[in-house]
């Protein structure tokens, strides 16, 4: 029979399925490869750009063979420029990736750091910092408000994740808390504004709005290993993750176990996401869009959908930098409003153009 | 070979019982059990609380393998939307445990899942595209791929026509017959059961009250009390035994 020949001899000629498996898994890797060299050309102009304006060969020069260029340029594009480039990479990965696995175990498309509440504490630690000054643990006074920021995100995550202990929350019950989290921390940062000084008050403003112009060097690091911690973490559990979006019983018939894996992932992602936000504030949405794109461009095999949902959002909030960078000459506008202002059209010209329901 | 033995096995959902005490002979590689009841009975539950997914009294004993997930399972509901292709869909459940790198003998195995059901020429659709028919056999195919010692189906038939009911019937039966797995199959078509399976259990109510050779299993009086049918079991012409149902009572 010829089930047999085929399952005998791997190197049988491709089937139809396999022919058309290859020619997928082909395309996708191709994809990711575009998204790289996207990604590096963003990251150039993004360097090039600024009250002093370089070529993109000047650039490339500088990081190449940063000797060669005067010492200026290599001040201003190395010890400026660059931890506020790479910060916006590390930053857009880590947000994307948090939305993408949020979306992945809750099976809901509108979950991200931002709708279950994690960038809302965040914002209310900060807040506490920032209008009185409050430090939950005593540091050095530039860390005072990322790790406000960092342990407000945490606390809220581990609320979420204590109450989705409860018998019978369900996925479904998650998000709503998650809501419920927005509302009760933007009431918080109102009730902090009425009574902070107009100074702190404009403070606290422009810390939600998210900015990358705060970026050092350490605080880049900081990002980027836990970014680079958490992702092998992740991927180990790939073919469970793509499991999930099976649904739990049959996710359950293949041997994963969903509330465990639920549980360890939130845990991951709640990481990630309040690292990113302690940094750089809120910016709001590339949790969202960027799973959204990478799932339309790559399916959701966690083998492409996990590296996608990185490289979409970091070539999201790259090329926003860059926009926040152009749009007034001069003047670079806190990043998170461009995020919103430019991401969400873009975002819901994809999803009205995206005929397939998957979900 | 495989065995499978159910010992005093019990299971609840919360602190409601399901399933109560039921003990089963010794089942081994190369049969074919039909697990038949009425709607209720607990036939789902009692294949959750063999895999370890429902808690209760009693020991599930399986012997005489060495694969680290002996039992393959194809639930009742088979209904899922992803951005997923059939081809995919199938592949996932075979790297279950598995590297993130895939052989080119699990692609083969993925293949075969596909031909042996006829479904092949879906493995490009999308999962979220199918039909209710198409999408049981994908999940059957799911489960096939995983080559399990122990198949478990929960309902593989309900959706599909008759064709396709007797080729995945069939598929099962050579299963059995040549890689020497034990199936495990809930039935409602009892017809089938009498022609494929070596072996049923009757559920009634959560608790076993028979279980042997099949023909043992499915008899007039068995029918009226627990379908609550008039109905005859007789051999057609070639010898093989049918049910004929007359009436509801
Ligand atoms: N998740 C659950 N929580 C509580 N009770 C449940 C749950 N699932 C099933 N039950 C109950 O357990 C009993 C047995 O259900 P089960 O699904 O095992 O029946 P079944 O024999 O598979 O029926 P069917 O032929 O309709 O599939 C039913 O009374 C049902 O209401
Ligand atoms: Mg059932």
């Amino acid at each position: 029979m010829t089930t047999e020949s085929i399952a005998t001899t791997p190197n049988a000629p491709d089937s139809q399925g396999r022919a058309f498996y290859r020619s997928q898994v082909f395309r996708r890797q191709m994809i990711l490869a575009a998204l790289v060299l996207a990604l590096f050309f963003s990251l150039c102009v993004d360097l090039a750009l600024g009250p002093a304006r370089y070529s993109l060969g000047e650039v490339i020069a500088a990081l190449l063979t940063p000797d060669n260029v005067s010492q200026q340029a290599r001040v201003i594009l190395w010890e400026i420029r660059m931890p506020v480039a790479l910060m916006a990479l590390v930053v857009g990965a880590s947000l994307s990736v948090a939305g993408a696995q949020m979306q992945t175990i809750l099976s809901n498309p509108l979950a991200s750091p931002f709708t279950l509440g994690i960038s809302a504490g965040a914002s209310f630690g900060a807040a506490l910092g920032l209008a009185f000054g409050v430090a939950i643990i005593p540091t050095a006074i530039e860390y005072v408000v990322p790790i406000n920021a960092f342990l407000m995100a945490m606390v809220t995550a581990f609320l979420i994740h204590a109450l989705s202990l409860k018998r019978g929350v369900t996925v479904e019950t998650i998000v709503l808390l998650g809501i419920a989290m927005v509302f009760i921390f933007n009431s918080l940062m109102a009730l902090i504004q009425f009574f902070a000084s107009q100074q702190a008050v404009a403070a606290v403003v422009f810390w939600t709005m998210g900015s990358l112009t705060k970026a050092t060097w350490p605080k880049f690091w900081i990002a980027l290993g836990v970014l680079a911690t958490v992702m092998p973490l992740l991927a180990r559990h790939g073919w469970a993750l793509t499991a999930m979006r099976l649904g739990d019983a049959k996710a359950e018939s293949m041997g994963v176990r969903p509330r465990s894996l639920r549980l360890e992932v939130l845990v991951l992602v709640s990481l990630l996401a309040a690292i990113a936000v302690a940094f750089v504030g809120t910016i709001g949405f590339i949790g969202l869009v960027g799973p959204h794109i990478a799932r339309i461009l790559l399916g959701e095999d966690q083998r492409f959908f996990l590296p996608g949902s990185a490289l979409c959002g970091a070539l999201i909030l790259s090329v926003g930098s860059v926009i926040s960078k152009i749009i007034i000459p001069g003047t670079i506008i806190p990043i998170g409003i461009i995020t919103s202002l430019v991401g969400i059209p873009f975002f819901l010209f994809l999803v009205l153009n995206h005929k397939k329901a998957s979900w | 070979m495989v065995t499978l033995q159910l010992n005093h096995v019990s299971a609840r959902y919360g602190r409601h019982p399901i399933v109560q005490d039921i003990t089963t002979p010794c089942f081994q590689g190369g049969q074919v059990v039909a697990l038949l009841g009425p709607n209720a009975a607990g036939k789902s539950t009692l294949f959750r609380r063999i895999l370890g997914l429902l808690k209760g009294e009693g020991e599930v004993a399986i012997s005489g393998t060495n694969a680290e997930r002996p039992v393959a399972y194809m639930p009742q509901e088979t209904g899922a939307k992803a951005v997923l292709t059939v081809y995919e869909s199938v592949l996932l459940a075979r790297m279950q445990g598995r590297s993130l790198k895939v052989q080119a003998a699990d692609l083969a195995q993925v293949d075969r899942a596909l031909s042996e059901l006829n479904i092949s020429a879906l493995g490009e659709r999308d999962i979220g595209d199918l039909s209710g028919g198409q999408r049981q056999l994908v999940s059957a195919a799911q489960a096939l791929v995983q080559e399990p010692d122990i198949l478990m189906l929960d309902e593989p038939t309900s959706a599909l026509d008759l064709n396709r009911q007797i080729n995945l019937l069939g598929v099962l039966r050579r299963l059995a017959d040549e890689r020497n797995m034990l199936i495990m199959v809930a039935l409602h078509d009892l017809g089938h059961a009498l022609r494929f399976a070596d072996a049923a259990m009757m559920l009634e109510n959560g608790r076993l009250i028979a279980c042997g050779p099949t023909a043992d299993v499915i008899t007039p009086t068995l029918l009226r009390q627990v379908y609550r049918v008039e109905a005859r079991i007789e051999p057609c012409s070639k010898g093989r035994l049918q049910l004929i149902v007359e009436e509801a009572v």
